[in-house]
């Protein structure tokens, strides 16, 4: 059998932006999920929101387009689209906590069987806590899904029984996307939905701590 | 004649020790460094600042704070990537209350609002519940989150006038309006000071009542 190949980042990205219709108002973490919207065609009307006051956000600026009062979440230039709307941080969260955001897509250090996410702490001490808007993400929009390399670089688990870091949030996830697999959470646990070509159920569980179910169909993920 | 324009040594001359402090901005947009550098003048030590970041560079912003120790505690939800917070963090010689960013914006909205605690999902069952009073409405539960005030906000808009109204530019609101809510003593630095009226009525986006003091940094533009 020839040998299974992980996704890169990039098609992690498009793999998730395949699954956001037109009409979604849709928020991304920083890392892998904002490169989401550059693989959600230009035709669909997908609303980008940032926690920084934005509705409606473009693509990274050319030379000319640049503004140095125009900033994303994660602090890059950004433009606006046509139809844009601009507010304030207490604003921005009401949209978020308030449950009007269709979609948030994180990254994550772990994510539990339950749901669980842990994405903001390692508690190491010579790191400096920094939590963001994270939590109110996760417990605000109306589905989270994440997208992260289905192991840590040494090979340990991030889809474990229980989460080992700092909480985000409780039962927030409903949907994981790897670089092996994509997999829903749902009561019994982890169910997968699509493996990478030349994956098999065996290899990809001894990459998860937590039992994973098949689904009735198992899709190729390319 | 009401008239909010003034110097920043003016605005900032009662800013006592001990002061709370809230500063606006995001990244780099609608930070108030040049206010922030008149309260380094202005000599206030063993302050609580409340930000969403702890700034970047060492040679503009919260991080002068930081590096003259003017700086007991900071409330903010991303200290990441600020090399002088790092290194009063490292040896303890700074206390930081890490909130969730939209928590932080909330809080501080009530407290202009005259709300003094509210309940939010977020935080629930992590570090952040550890003390906090746990309702359930609906069946769901919620923490209790208090309202945060502070002596002095800094905020940075794009136009002001002389009654304190205010209009931001691109993303530089933020924090800002808020933050010129929940103060006892608001100074805005503008890049533009216009006649009044100068600012469309249904453009206004903080009335002047939040505000207390224009200084109009004459277009000295900081892109951090």
């Amino acid at each position: 059998m020839a040998e299974a190949i992980p996704l890169d980042r990039a098609a992690m990205a498009a793999r998730v932006a395949r699954d956001i219709p037109e009409g979604w108002i849709v928020n991304l973490g920083v890392g892998v999920p904002t490169q989401v919207a550059d693989h959600v065609p230009l035709d669909r009307d997908v609303i980008f929101h940032s926690e920084n006051g934005i509705l409606g956000m473009g693509p990274a600026p050319t030379p000319e387009q640049f503004d140095p009062w125009l900033v994303n979440a994660g602090k890059k230039a950004v433009t606006l689209k046509p139809g844009a709307a601009l507010f304030h941080h207490a604003d921005s969260f009401a949209m978020i906590r308030g449950g009007h955001i269709d979609l948030c897509v994180l990254g994550a250090f772990e994510v539990a069987e339950t749901g669980d996410l842990a994405n903001w702490s390692t508690d190491s001490n010579d790191k400096t806590p920094a939590v963001g808007g994270a939590m109110d993400l996760a417990v605000g929009a109306k589905r989270v899904w994440v997208v992260m390399e289905h192991t840590t670089r040494d090979g340990r688990p991030r889809l474990v029984k229980t989460c080992s870091y700092p909480l985000t949030a409780l039962g927030s996830i409903s949907r994981i996307y790897t670089n092996l697999a994509v997999i829903d959470v749902e009561s019994k646990g982890f169910v997968v939905r699509e493996m990478i070509p030349g994956m098999t159920r065996e290899a990809l569980q001894n990459r998860t701590e937590a039992k994973l179910h098949l689904a009735a169909t198992t899709e190729r993920l390319s | 004649m009401i008239d909010k324009r003034c110097h920043v040594a003016e605005a900032l001359k009662d800013v006592s020790d001990g002061a709370t402090v809230m500063i606006g901005g995001f990244g780099a947009v609608g930070q108030p460094d040049f206010l922030i550098d008149g309260l380094v003048e202005q000599g206030a030590r063993d302050l609580v600042v409340v930000a969403n970041n702890a700034g970047w560079s060492r040679e503009t912003g919260i991080p002068r704070l930081f590096d003259l120790g003017r700086v007991r505690k900071i409330v903010c939800s991303f200290p990441k990537n600020s090399p002088a917070f790092d290194d009063l963090f490292r040896v303890g010689k700074i206390e930081l209350e890490i909130v969730p960013q939209g928590t932080l914006a909330e809080r501080i909205r009530a407290a202009g609002a005259g709300v003094p605690a509210f309940f939010t999902a977020t935080g629930v069952g992590t570090q952040m519940a550890a003390g906090k009073e746990v309702r359930e409405f609906g069946g769901k539960t919620y923490l209790m989150e208090e309202a945060l005030h502070a002596d002095l906000a800094l905020v940075e808009a794009w136009c002001g006038d002389r009654w304190g109204n205010l209009s931001y530019r691109g993303s530089g609101r933020n924090f800002n309006p808020i933050m010129a809510m929940a103060a006892r003593l608001t100074v805005a630095q503008v890049h533009e000071t216009v006649d009044l009226g100068g600012i469309a009525p249904d453009e206004v986006v903080t009335p002047g009542l939040f505000v207390n003091h224009v200084v109009d940094i004459n277009g000295v533009a900081r892109h951090g």
